[in-house]
């Protein structure tokens, strides 16, 4: 069986599944903003391969754009946790319960 | 028709001086009476000269502009021009501009001077569009703002909680019968499908029936406006209370105008009204008559006298109208609105040299002090009793006479009202020369009294003019210009002479009468009163004496009946809506919205990781029906 | 370029790969979200770095040779290291010793079976023949380069902006007194 498109998408939705379950289980923040990295891979995967069988090259371009947000955003978001962790000592997410009124 | 815009002009030219007056000379108080006196004072000018150039009756009848147009419901914004109407806007005009006047005087050391002014002025328009008005929402509408005006100016002294009290209850009382006046209107209109007035005498002389099974109680519905605004029996008990106004704002609305409108109401209305109401109407007038004059025998208080006189004096005029006696109605509210205004002022001027006094038997002895005002008293109080030859005889025996009339056609109609009214004739000169002997002569049974020095002459101006009217108004053929309108016939040139003695010609038995009541009604109060202390009446009245001075109980029966239901549906609709509206209806609502919110809350666990949970539960239902279920 | 060319060029050899490759991905992907001999972060850091190279593999595979460099480049070079940077800046020993909530995994596995679940039914709903043209495209630089700056020249400048205002970003907030 030669592989083909539904190939990698299904890697791409079991590589989507297992950063989404880091996401909703894990509690340290880090794990969960690396897990947030593999649930972009993910997409970035199906992108990829949508723009092989598809024959166009716009979607690689879009994995371009979406690797080069993902650094910004991951630049971003661990200033964030470094500054949080200054302040109350944890990485934690059960205790960054401060949006609960 | 020459002058058309005149009427326009006497109209508006109140509303523009009140307008003036509210927007932008509250703080010059000369400027503001100037406007205000001004804007009435041109009007009674420019109805002199418009009735000079027409006639009592102008060739166009009416002029009239397309208001409104709901479906078939068409409203103008008109102006009906006869000798009703016309006399009317003389006397309104005329007899307001002199109290006008007069108010200068007596408002003058009052801080809301200009705020008066405009009251009045509000009010004066009121009162033009009533009289002018030429179909029944117009005149409604008027009517109303006449009512508003007169709550303003009642209640004028606010911070009195009295005069507050007052301006609400003749407000209230007033919407009593105003409501009945517009269930008559739509009555009328859904009949016979018309508001004009000349539309719908011109239906109703074609064929009497028109209104149907309706036709009383349409016209007795109406006249519960007239029972409101001219306070008939049984809504008679805010006029007295309304004297917590200012003393010139009693003469002009609650003698000689607004009051009165009721009656010209009445007989613009006339052709609405059949046998069976008429015979209602002339009931409760001559009933109102007996009441008010009896009270007004043990009042105390200078302007109650006189209002529950003027209730009484109502009460004959709307006897009369009753009596379909139309000329003599508006005769009587014409030669009334003259010495009437002029009592109220001399007795203003009275309270105003006795620094607010009210109470007759603190007075006393102010014949020799007070000489204008002692004088022009003396000619109102004449022409009130109606001693040949005031004004006050002419149009009084003009209502007996036609209760004469009436009687020999009804005798049980006719007859009872010519005795009750001959009574009330002797009752109001005993009563009004109670009052006259008490206040003018005797010993002066206060210190203030003693104090008191005349008025200066810008009050006793008017009250010189006014005494004119009230003395020789009788025979300046003011019945005759009435009569012409309601009779149709062309007015009897008849010389002075003849008019001094016309009564005793036409209703030779009505005018002696008259006269022989007047006399003993005039000598009961000189030898009681003449150089009486204190009141010898209840000694001899006994009870009768107590319920005269406690009026008959109305209030305290309207307390105990009226106002003891009014205060129970109250509590019952406070029940309603405590329990029922707020209790059960917006309880389910909020309590609904709060139960939802706490369990809603729950969800609300400020963890992230919660969030995403049910974020991804989301976006999996919306997966489910995107890509096939 | 060449030797790859022909490497893939056969048949058997890039399924091969591509299952090989698909296997290291997800089995490191596992590791990093629930790895069951450590739960310590740099550990996860580790097994990420590996996830994205197995991925650059499945890139390669997909011919999209500038794609794979940049994942290389970016993600398991500047992206890693930023992470282990801030795990060694943050002493997270304590953390290590939390156990993961049971509440945690039902609701993880109640969420990731129903995504899957769908997607996979779906992905099976796709009507066969769908690559039935041979794929032909090349991921080269070249062409990706022109592509973007031609068509896609406004978002790569948006994009540039939004890495400068980024930077300014982490500086601010990485200063010490936060206002």
């Amino acid at each position: 069986m030669n592989v083909g498109l539904e190939h990698y998408l299904t890697v791409s939705f079991l590589l989507f599944a297992l950063g989404l379950l880091g996401v909703i289980m894990r509690r340290n923040l880090l794990v969960i903003y690396m897990s947030l990295e593999l649930m972009l891979n993910a997409a970035n995967l199906a992108l990829v391969s949508f723009s092989r069988f598809n024959n166009k090259l716009d979607g690689q371009v879009l994995v371009f754009f979406i690797i080069t947000v993902a650094a910004a955003e991951v630049a971003v978001g661990l200033a964030l946790i470094v500054a949080l962790y200054r302040k109350r000592q944890s990485a934690h997410v059960e205790d960054l319960t401060s949006m609960k009124l | 028709m020459k002058y058309e815009l005149l009427p326009w002009l006497i109209l508006f030219l109140p509303l523009v001086a009140a307008g003036g007056i509210t927007l932008f000379t509250l703080r010059y108080r000369t400027v503001s009476a100037l406007l205000s006196i001004g804007a009435i004072v041109t009007g009674f000018v420019l109805s002199l000269i418009f009735i000079n150039a027409n006639g009592w009756q102008p060739a166009v009848g009416e002029i009239s502009k397309n208001w409104l147009s709901i479906g078939t419901l068409h409203i103008d914004f008109g102006l009906k021009l006869d000798a009703l109407s016309m006399m009317m806007l003389l006397v309104v005009t005329g007899v307001g501009g002199a109290i006008h006047i007069y108010s200068f005087g007596y408002m003058h050391e009052d801080s809301g001077f200009s705020r008066f002014f405009a009251f009045m002025s509000l009010f004066t328009f009121s009162m033009l569009g009533i009289v002018l008005a030429n179909n029944f929402i117009e005149m409604f509408i008027f009517w109303e703002l006449v009512g508003v005006s007169s709550y303003l100016l009642i209640g004028f002294w606010f911070e009195k909680p009295s005069a507050g009290d007052a301006a609400k209850k003749a407000f209230i009382v007033n919407r009593l019968g105003d409501f009945g006046f517009l269930l008559g209107i739509l009555m009328i209109w859904g009949i016979l499908g018309s508001l004009n007035f000349s539309v719908l005498q011109g239906q109703l002389s074609q064929n009497s029936l028109a209104l149907g099974a309706m036709s009383t109680i349409a016209g007795l519905l109406v006249f519960c406006g007239a029972v409101g605004k001219s306070a008939q029996f049984p809504l008679h008990v805010w006029l007295p209370d309304a004297m917590e106004g200012p003393t010139p704002v009693s003469a002009l609305i609650h003698a000689a105008t607004m009051v009165a409108a009721g009656v010209y109401m009445l007989c613009r209305i006339f052709f609405v009204l059949n046998p069976e109401a008429l015979h209602v109407i002339a009931y409760i007038g001559g009933f109102t008559a007996l009441l008010a004059a009896l009270i007004a025998v043990q009042q105390d208080d200078i302007k109650r006298i006189i209002a529950y006189s003027t209730l009484s004096q109502l009460g004959y005029m709307v006897m009369a109208v009753g009596l379909s006696g139309q000329t003599a109605a508006m005769f009587h509210l014409t030669t009334h609105a003259f010495f009437k205004a002029l009592l109220f002022l001399s007795a203003g001027s009275v309270i105003i040299a006795l620094h607010h006094e009210q109470n007759i038997w603190k007075m006393g002895s102010l014949k020799q002090k007070m000489p204008v005002t002692f004088w022009t008293f003396l000619v109102g109080a004449l022409a009130l009793s109606g001693m040949w030859p005031f004004s006050g005889f002419f149009s009084k025996d003009s209502i007996l006479a036609q209760a004469l009339e009436q009687g020999h056609q009804l005798p049980w109609l006719g007859y009872p009202l010519f005795i009750t009214g001959v009574l009330v004739a002797g009752l109001t000169t005993f009563y009004i020369f109670r009052l006259f002997f008490v206040v003018f002569f005797g010993k002066e049974k206060s210190e203030i009294a003693s104090h008191a020095h005349e008025s200066p002459a810008v009050m006793t101006l008017p009250l010189v003019v006014l005494a004119i009217f009230s003395f020789i108004g009788g025979y300046l053929g003011i019945a005759g210009v009435y009569h012409g309108l309601f009779a149709g016939e062309t007015e009897k040139s008849a010389g002075l002479a003849a008019a001094l003695f016309e009564p005793f010609i036409n209703s030779p038995l009505a005018a002696a009468l008259g006269l022989c009541v007047v006399a003993i009604g005039f000598f009961a109060a000189f030898s009681l009163y003449a150089k009486a202390d204190k009141d010898p009446l209840p000694v001899i009245l006994g009870p009768l004496a107590t319920a005269m001075k406690n009026k008959f109980y109305f209030d305290e029966l309207y307390e105990a009946t009226v106002i003891r239901l009014h205060d129970f549906i109250a509590a019952v609709m406070d029940w309603i809506d405590r329990w029922l509206v707020e209790g059960l209806c917006i309880g389910l609502v909020r309590g609904g919205t709060d139960l939802t919110g706490r369990a809603l809350r729950l969800v609300q666990t400020g963890n992230l990781q919660t969030y995403a949970f049910l974020f991804v539960l989301g976006v999996a239902v919306v997966m489910y029906f995107v890509l096939g279920k | 370029m060449e030797a790859i060319n022909n490497l893939l060029g056969g048949s058997m050899v890039p399924d091969v790969l591509f299952y090989v490759f698909a296997a290291l991905t997800l089995l490191c992907g596992v590791l990093v979200v629930a790895n069951p001999f450590s739960r310590s972060p740099v550990t996860s850091a580790m097994f990420l770095v590996l996830t994205i190279i197995s991925m650059a593999g499945l890139f390669v595979l997909l011919h999209a040779f500038f794609l794979a460099a940049v994942q290389i480049i970016v993600y398991a070079g500047a992206v890693i290291v930023l992470f282990l940077f801030v795990i060694m800046l943050l002493d997270l020993k304590e953390e290590q010793r939390r156990k993961i909530k049971l509440f945690g995994i039902v609701t993880g596995l109640i969420s990731v079976g129903a995504i899957v679940t769908i997607s996979l039914k779906a992905l099976g709903a796709m009507p066969p023949g769908a690559e039935a043209t041979a794929p032909q495209l090349e991921g080269g630089t070249a062409a990706l380069g022109k592509l973007l700056f031609t068509q896609y020249v406004l978002p790569f400048e948006v994009v540039s902006v939004l890495l400068l205002v980024a930077m300014v970003g982490v500086i601010l907030l990485s200063k010490k007194d936060l206002k």
